[in-house]
C-alpha cells in the first residue's frame, strides 16, 4: 500500500480500489455465484430425485420395459423436434437479420426488427393454440403433397395425419417460436461488423452480396451459432406448445407427416406429470434430467465452435 | 472480442433460462403438497363454517366449482377449496393427511384403503359422487347414426380395423353406406380416468379384442393422441374418418356412436350412465361406509349405458375437530343429495345419483363425526 506515495508507476499496475468498486466487484461476483449454485442446486434435485427411477426394477416403471425404452424416445422426439426447428428457422432468421442490417431503409429496417423482437413476447401456449388450431389443417395439403411426390423418402412415408398435428407442424411452429432469438442476436453482431472491412470489401469492387459473404457472414458466424444454440435450448425444453400440439404416440420414427410421433422430453412431462404418482414422478424427473444433460452438451458444443473459429471470425 | 464475450453470455442466459425452468417444476410440485390450511372466523352463525380443501380428478373440476359455489353461498362461513391435480395426486394427498376429502375416478386399492385407515383412525368414507357417460365420438361425412360392438369398438382401437367399410363395422350398422376412408382413432396423450374407464369397458366388454391391461395410460402405440378431452374433441372435429372417446357433455355436436348392450344398442345418456351404477355390484371388503363399485360393463339390460366414468370422493368417518367433521358431512351430504346432483348435472353434464342409490350411502355420510 505504501509503495503508490514512493514509485508513481506502480499507481497504474495496482489501482486505487474504492468502496464502490469493491461492493460492485462483490456483487458482480455474489451474483456469478448464485447461478453456478442454482445449477448446482438444480443438478442435486433431478439426482435426488431421478435416482429411484434408475434403481427400480423395469417392470415397476411406467411403460413396464427398462428407463431407456421409456426415455430412448422422448429423447429422439426432443432432438428431432428441435432440429427441424433449427434447420428451418436459422437461414430464415440471418435472412431477416441481413435484410434488416444490410438491406432495408432506415426506418423500414427499425420497425421489422421491433415486429421480430415481439414474436418473441408471444408465450408459448398461444403458439401452441396457433399452431393446433391454424397450422395444422393448413399442413394438410402439403403433408398430402409430400407424401405423394416425395413418399420415397422416410421423412413422409405416410400415413398422412388427418388432423395435421404431426412432428412437421410441431417443427414449424418450433421454429416461428425461436426465430426471434436467432434473429436478435444475428442482427446484433452483423451490426458490429467493422465499416472498414465492408468498405474495404466494396472498395474492391465486391457487390454488397460479396462484401456480405466476404466480410459480414465471416465475422458474424460465431455469433449465429450462439444464436441459433440459445434457440436450439429454446426448442429443446418448449413444453406447452408441444403438448398441445403434437399426437405423441411413443414410436421412434422419422416420419414427419403422420399421426404416429415420438413425444418430446418436456411435453412428456408436461402431459403425464398431472396424474403421475411414486414412481412414475421419479421417472419423468429422470428424463428431466436427460433434457438437462442434453441442453449443458448442446451448450458446451456451440461454446467449442465458438471458441474454435474465435480467430477466424474477423474480429479484432 | 466482442464475439466472445457475446458468446459467453449467451452460455448463462440459456443455462439461466433451464436452471429456472426446472426450479419452476420443483415449485410445481411443492406448491401441490401444500394445500392451504387454518380456518376463517364464522361471523353471523351459519350452518356450518371453517375450512376445508380437496384435491383430486379433474373429471370432476367443473361439479366440484359448481358445488362449492352454492355450498358456500348457503354457508357464509365455510371455505373449501378443490385442486383438480389428478385422481393419483389427490389420493396420495388425502393418504399423507394434506387435504380433508378428495376425489378419485378410482376407488381405493388394498393396500391404500389401509394407509386411508391409518390416516382416518378409523372407517373411511368413500361414495361415488359424479357419475358421466363417456360417448364414443367420431367424425364420418353422411353417417349419423353408427353402431357398434364392443369387440368391434376394441379393434378400431387397436388399429385392428383399419377401414370405415369393415365388414364387422357394416354387420352393426345394415343399411348404412360406409365409406372406403381410413380410420384413425384418437386417443388421450395424457394420463386420465377417462382413459382408464374407456379401457375397462373394453377389457370387460370386449374380452379377447382387447388384449392390454387397464390402466390410466393409453396402452396402444401408434394412433392420434391429443392432450385433454377438449383436446380430443377438437382432434376428432378436425380429422376426417377418426374416433375417439370423450366425456359425454364435452362431446358437442359431433357424432356419438351406440354401443351394443345384450341385443340393443344404447346412446350416451345420463340415464343410462345411471342406471349401470344400480346394476353394480358392490366391493367387498372395503369398510362398511366405503361404497366402491365394480362397474357391470358387460350389462346385457336393455336402457344401461356401460361406458362410464364413476368418480368418488373419499372422506374420513372421524375427524380430530368438531368443526372439520361437520363441515365435511355437510359438504358431502350436499354433494350426493338430489339438490347437489342437480347442479352437477347442470354445469357438467353428469348423470345423477338415482334415488336409490342416494339411499344406501347417504348413511356413510351421516356418519362423518368428530373423535380420536
Amino acid at each position: 500500500m505504501t509503495t503508490t506515495e514512493k514509485v508513481p508507476t506502480s499507481a497504474a499496475a495496482r489501482p486505487v480500489v474504492q468502496t464502490g468498486d469493491r461492493i460492485f466487484a462483490g456483487t458482480a461476483k455474489g451474483a456469478g455465484i448464485l447461478i453456478l449454485l442454482v445449477l448446482a442446486g438444480v443438478a442435486v434435485f433431478l439426482i435426488a430425485q431421478a435416482v429411484p427411477a434408475f434403481l427400480a426394477s423395469p417392470a415397476d416403471l411406467p411403460g413396464g420395459q427398462n428407463l431407456v425404452a421409456y426415455i430412448g424416445p422422448l429423447v429422439f422426439g426432443t432432438i428431432l423436434a428441435a432440429v427441424i426447428a433449427l434447420v428451418i428457422a436459422t437461414p430464415l432468421a440471418v435472412s431477416v437479420a441481413l435484410f434488416i442490417t444490410h438491406y432495408a431503409p432506415r426506418r423500414l429496417a427499425q420497425g421489422l426488427g421491433y415486429m421480430v423482437d415481439l414474436l418473441a413476447a408471444v408465450p408459448s401456449i398461444v403458439y401452441g393454440l396457433w399452431g393446433v388450431a391454424v397450422l395444422a389443417p393448413a399442413t394438410l395439403g402439403l403433408s398430402d403433397w409430400l407424401n405423394r411426390n416425395l413418399g420415397w423418402l422416410p421423412f413422409f412415408a405416410g400415413p398422412v395425419s388427418v388432423t395435421g398435428r404431426t412432428m412437421l407442424t410441431v417443427g414449424v411452429t418450433l421454429a416461428v417460436m425461436i426465430l426471434p432469438i436467432i434473429t436478435a442476436v444475428a442482427r446484433e453482431v452483423f451490426l458490429q461488423t467493422p465499416t472498414l472491412h465492408e468498405e474495404a470489401a466494396l472498395a474492391l469492387g465486391a457487390t454488397r452480396w460479396e462484401m456480405i459473404r466476404m466480410a459480414v457472414l465471416p465475422f458474424g458466424r460465431s455469433g449465429v451459432i450462439s444464436g441459433a444454440m440459445l434457440g436450439l435450448g429454446r426448442a429443446l425444453g418448449e413444453t406447452m406448445a408441444v403438448a398441445i400440439i403434437l399426437s405423441a404416440s411413443g414410436a421412434i420414427t422419422f416420419n414427419l407427416i403422420s399421426s404416429d410421433n415420438p413425444s418430446t422430453i418436456a411435453g412428456n412431462i408436461a402431459l403425464q406429470f398431472p396424474d403421475s404418482t411414486g414412481l412414475a414422478v421419479n421417472t419423468l424427473i429422470a428424463s428431466g434430467l436427460v433434457l438437462f444433460v442434453i441442453t449443458l452438451l448442446v451448450n458446451a458444443i456451440a461454446r467449442y465452435i465458438i471458441n474454435r473459429r474465435r480467430e477466424f471470425s474477423g474480429a479484432n | 472480442m466482442n464475439t466472445l464475450r457475446h458468446g459467453s453470455r449467451a452460455r448463462f442466459a440459456a443455462v439461466g433460462i433451464v436452471a429456472s425452468g426446472a426450479l419452476l417444476l420443483a415449485g410445481c410440485g411443492a406448491a401441490n403438497e401444500a394445500p392451504p390450511s387454518g380456518g376463517a372466523g364464522a361471523s353471523n352463525a351459519p350452518t356450518v363454517s371453517g375450512t376445508i380443501a380437496g384435491a383430486g380428478a379433474s373429471s370432476q373440476q367443473a361439479a366440484q366449482e359448481a358445488w362449492i359455489a352454492n355450498f358456500t353461498s348457503a354457508n357464509s362461513g365455510a371455505n373449501i377449496t378443490y385442486d383438480p391435480s389428478g385422481s393419483g395426486a389427490g389420493r396420495t394427498q388425502f393418504l399423507g393427511g394434506g387435504v380433508a376429502y378428495a376425489g378419485s375416478d378410482a376407488y381405493l386399492k388394498p393396500e391404500e384403503l389401509t394407509q386411508a385407515q391409518t390416516r382416518c383412525g378409523g372407517d373411511v368414507v368413500e361414495v361415488p359422487a359424479y357419475v358421466s357417460p363417456i360417448a364414443v365420438i367420431y367424425n364420418l361425412q353422411g353417417v349419423r347414426d353408427l353402431q357398434l360392438a364392443p369387440a368391434t369398438i376394441a379393434q378400431i382401437f387397436d388399429r385392428k380395423i383399419t377401414n370405415w367399410n369393415d365388414p364387422a363395422i357394416a354387420a352393426d350398422n345394415p343399411g348404412v353406406t360406409l365409406p372406403d376412408l381410413a380410420i384413425t382413432p384418437v386417443n388421450r396423450s395424457d394420463k386420465s380416468g377417462t382413459t382408464q374407464n374407456f379401457a375397462d369397458y373394453l377389457k370387460v366388454a370386449a374380452g379377447a379384442s382387447w388384449p392390454y391391461d387397464v390402466s390410466d395410460a393409453w396402452p396402444v402405440q401408434g394412433g392420434e393422441a391429443a392432450q385433454g378431452t377438449s383436446g380430443v374433441v377438437g382432434a376428432v372435429k378436425a380429422g376426417n374418418g377418426a374416433i375417439g372417446y370423450a366425456d359425454e357433455s364435452q362431446a358437442q355436436d359431433l357424432g356419438q356412436a351406440k354401443v351394443k348392450v345384450g341385443t340393443t344398442y344404447a346412446g350416451p345418456t345420463a340415464e343410462a350412465a345411471a342406471a349401470v351404477l344400480e346394476a353394480s355390484t358392490r366391493v367387498d371388503g372395503q369398510g362398511q361406509y366405503a361404497f366402491a363399485y365394480k362397474l357391470a360393463r358387460d350389462t346385457t339390460a336393455s336402457g344401461t349405458y356401460p361406458i362410464v366414468l364413476v368418480s368418488y370422493l373419499l372422506a374420513c368417518s372421524k375427524y380430530p375437530d368438531a368443526a372439520t367433521a361437520d363441515l365435511v358431512k355437510a359438504y358431502l351430504g350436499y354433494v350426493i343429495s338430489a339438490d347437489g346432483q342437480g347442479v352437477a348435472a347442470q354445469s357438467a353434464g353428469a348423470a345423477p345419483l338415482s334415488d336409490t342409490l342416494r339411499t344406501q350411502i347417504t348413511p356413510a355420510v351421516e356418519a362423518i363425526a368428530a373423535g380420536s
